[in-house]
């Protein structure tokens, strides 16, 4: 294998309308990071069975014959989903490629989407996935306990698209709560080239006079890092604060800590990662 | 275990689960009597176990979407305890059964499965059909002609029925079987016997109970021996189940939750007054069959169980035991492997052998641990066998020095130790000998006691001996195999030298 550790950018690809977008993002992100990027098409195996015969009786050879004619039909459903997939691959490797990203490899895998990712975790530097798979499209108002499960058990940066791509970011924003999960996002931030020449601005919502002095601390990390850097101390809810700030000031991505609460509090007043996922118009850079 | 899989394997296909769970319900009801009569307890012990471990395994077990429950295997074990003992002694036995599960759950135990080869496996399943056909033979001699027919009838709705079109498909042909044959007989008044004249069938939800046994060595000592037996059956049959549903399902499964599980479920099942069990081969093709694949599915089961036996108990005590009896003998034909049969003639003779030492041993003692231990002894000493054919010794004479050079290559241990000597001339009038080991590997202690054999006779006989490459072909007598994994390793150790 060519691949260095945390090199990789890869993008999850499925037949989805997210995909293009996907796919545009990610060449994003490689082209700026000059990074390799790959593209996965991950074929799932199927929750409902294809089979139900509720005769309930059992004669000679049926363990044999439910074998055969489990086999037989997923076969066919895999070839199919394969022979897809590659198409899919296809045209996302075409549309990286016109993006200006050179040689996109091509990966498809069998198994659950987590456990893929998680065995390909070593090598992956971004995760770039849309923010529902082509099961769930129509669930809009929704996100699915997979991707908070996916990102939960990934310990790298996952980018969610949930719309399509217009041009590269200019502005964005970094929601801060000066908790140590998000620190170390601005760590991140500060380090990564990703960001080089873009528009910061550091939002925290809150109503202490400490959390004023971290901010200013936050900020001089990224000025320091030489970023132009602008600062936001919002009060209120958070969720509807960070919201109105985005729509105000037309920011294109939004960078936050995932999951930075004990499971304790986010069972009782909700996951803010949760909330965010479920409404943003914005496409989520979650830092672990 | 992350929370989507956990949710996925509760979730993931409600629908169908829900469905084959009540599918299988309707046909553990009938098993769970019929076993409990093998064991000589009340039909409610044995539907009390099967609601308790089905609904337990489904919420600790490590294979979604396996059904188990008082089973024909377990029952076999209990017979004599419970004739000589009575219930409250199979309770306890039932609790340290669970207890002797747990622990080897935590052993790992479930790992010692890969000593079970196939051809066990297989003489395993056909002896356990074989047993729960045996045992509907009572049922069968000394009746009226009219028991005769009923079975047949039903035999003939269970394999039929699926043929309609539309209902074939959906409604279960052992239901059709039991409703049927049930109406028939209480509408024109035959006098054969039914479940009711059988024992006492649940009519409250199960109660908690301990044991009514004095807590002593004593008892200790009668329960102990039903219990090892009990445990080890259970696991065997409930690993081997969890291998079929991992293969009809292309899932994986974990098998030591799964031995744990099965513990815990047994104890659930003592304390509430049912008596041990295991995964169940034929129920889990069932659910598999019927679209089953999740935990859901094996809680449906349970609780449906409870709610038909406690609700339709009247109803139930009216079934003919003819009825059950066809089920049964469906169950037994569903979980014999016909194409073990079929196979006979393509399988070696050795693999024919263990599969028929198996189910001999099985049906004459009725244990199927027993049956298992010879398959296994069975098994290793066929593969020692043939693997001790990779040996030969060859020689060369050097007239000059009258030296003779023998060359071992292959596999020395204690099947081959004898045929190795054997390779020597000691007849040969030599000066010197030079035995050259650098091919040969040497397994265990009896190997290097027949080589030692081998230096001095030849020394009796007035040879120098001289042993060339003894490290090298030592390098495999160790006991713990776990730094040989990498390639360049096992190279390193049965390689060319």
């Amino acid at each position: 294998m060519g691949t260095t550790q945390r090199s990789t950018i890869l993008a999850g690809i499925d037949g989805s309308t997210y995909s293009a977008a996907v796919t545009d993002y990610a060449a994003w992100v490689a082209t700026k990071l000059q990074a390799p990027l790959k593209l996965l098409h991950n074929i799932e195996h199927r929750d409902t069975p294809p089979l139900m015969d509720l005769s309930g009786s059992i004669g000679l050879g049926s363990r044999e014959e439910l074998l055969e004619e489990l086999t037989s039909m997923e076969e066919r459903r895999s070839r199919i989903l394969l022979e897809q997939g590659k198409a899919m691959l296809q045209d996302a490797s075409q549309r990286a490629i016109e993006r200006g990203c050179p040689e996109p490899e091509q990966l498809q895998r069998h198994g659950s989407l987590e456990e893929t990712l998680v065995e390909m975790e070593e090598e992956i530097r971004v995760l770039v996935v849309g923010i529902r798979g082509e099961g769930h499209e129509n669930r809009t108002n929704q996100v699915g306990t997979k991707l908070e499960s996916l990102i939960r058990s990934l310990h790298r940066p996952v980018l969610v698209v949930n719309r399509p791509f217009e041009q590269p970011p200019q502005r964005i924003m970094i929601a801060y709560d000066g908790g140590e999960v998000s620190r170390k996002a601005l760590d991140m931030v500060s380090l990564s080239p990703l960001y080089r020449g873009l528009e910061c601005h550091l939002v925290h919502v809150g109503q202490g006079e400490r959390e004023s002095e971290q901010l200013q601390e936050g900020a001089a990390i990224l000025k320091q890092a030489g970023l132009q850097t602008t600062c936001a101390e919002l009060k209120g809810d958070v969720k509807e604060q960070l919201e109105s700030y985005y729509h105000q000031h037309d920011i294109e991505l939004m960078v936050m800590g995932a999951f930075g609460q004990s499971r304790l509090r986010e069972l009782l007043f909700g996951s803010l990662t949760q909330r965010m996922l479920t409404s943003s118009n914005v496409p989520l850079l979650l830092l672990r | 275990m992350s929370l989507y899989t956990t949710r996925q394997q509760w979730l993931g296909n409600i629908r169908a689960d829900v469905l084959a769970g009540t599918v299988v319900a309707l046909a553990l009801i009938p098993e769970a009597i019929a076993f409990s009569i093998i064991a000589g307890v009340d039909p409610k012990v044995g539907l009390y176990a099967s609601f308790c471990i089905a609904v337990i395994t489904a919420i600790v077990g490590g294979r979604p979407g396996m059904i188990s429950a008082a089973t024909g295997a377990m029952a076999l074990l209990m017979v004599t305890l419970v004739r000589e003992h009575g219930l409250q002694y199979l309770l306890a036995a039932t609790l340290l059964t669970g207890l002797l599960q747990i622990i080897a759950g935590f052993l790992k135990l479930g790992n010692l499965m890969s000593f079970v080869s196939r051809s066990v496996v297989t003489g395993f399943v056909n002896a356990l059909a074989i047993l729960i056909f045996m045992a509907q033979l009572p049922e069968l001699t000394n009746v009226t002609w009219h028991v005769y027919a009923m079975t047949a009838a039903g035999l003939g709705i269970i394999y039929l029925f699926p043929y309609l079109p539309v209902v074939g498909k959906s409604i279960p042909s052992p239901l059709v079987c039991i409703v049927s044959l049930t109406l028939v007989a209480m509408v024109i008044g035959l006098d054969i016997r039914t479940v009711g004249d059988m024992g006492e069938l649940p009519d409250t939800l199960p109660l908690f109970l301990w044991p009514d046994v004095p807590l002593n060595l004593e008892t200790l000592k009668i329960i102990f021996p039903y219990s090892i037996s009990l445990a080890v059956v259970g696991l065997l049959e409930s690993m081997m189940t969890a291998t079929i549903v991992d293969d009809l399902t292309d899932t994986p499964s974990n098998k030591n939750r799964e031995c744990k599980g099965q513990g815990i479920a047994n104890i659930g099942a003592g304390m509430l007054g049912g008596m041990a069990g295991c995964a169940m081969i034929g129920q889990s093709v069932i659910n598999v069959k019927s679209g089953g694949r999740g935990r859901l599915s094996t809680l449906v089961a349970g609780v449906f169980l409870i709610i038909m036996v406690v609700f339709l108990g009247p109803w139930i005590s009216q079934i003919p035991m003819a009825a059950l009896v066809a089920v049964m003998i469906m169950v037994s034909i569903g979980t014999f492997s016909w194409q073990s049969i079929v196979d006979l003639k393509k399988h070696p003779l050795s693999s024919n052998l263990v599969m028929m030492a198996t189910v001999a041993v099985v049906v004459s003692t009725h244990n199927l641990a027993y049956g298992v231990l010879v398959g296994v002894l069975l098994a290793s000493l066929f593969f020692a066998n043939k693997v001790s054919h990779f040996m030969y010794v060859t020689s060369e004479l050097e007239a000059t020095d009258n030296l003779r050079t023998y060359r071992v290559v292959g596999q020395v241990f204690f099947n081959s130790a004898d045929k190795f000597s054997a390779q020597f001339d000691f007849k040969e009038a030599l000066d010197r000998v030079v035995i050259d080991l650098s091919r040969a590997h040497f397994w265990d202690i009896s190997a290097v006691a027949a080589l030692d054999k081998v230096v001095i006779k030849f020394r009796r006989e007035g040879a120098a001996v001289e042993v060339v490459g003894m490290n090298e072909a030592s390098t495999t007598i160790v006991d713990r195999f776990g730094h040989h994994d990498k390639p360049e390793d096992i190279d390193r150790v049965l390689g060319e030298h």
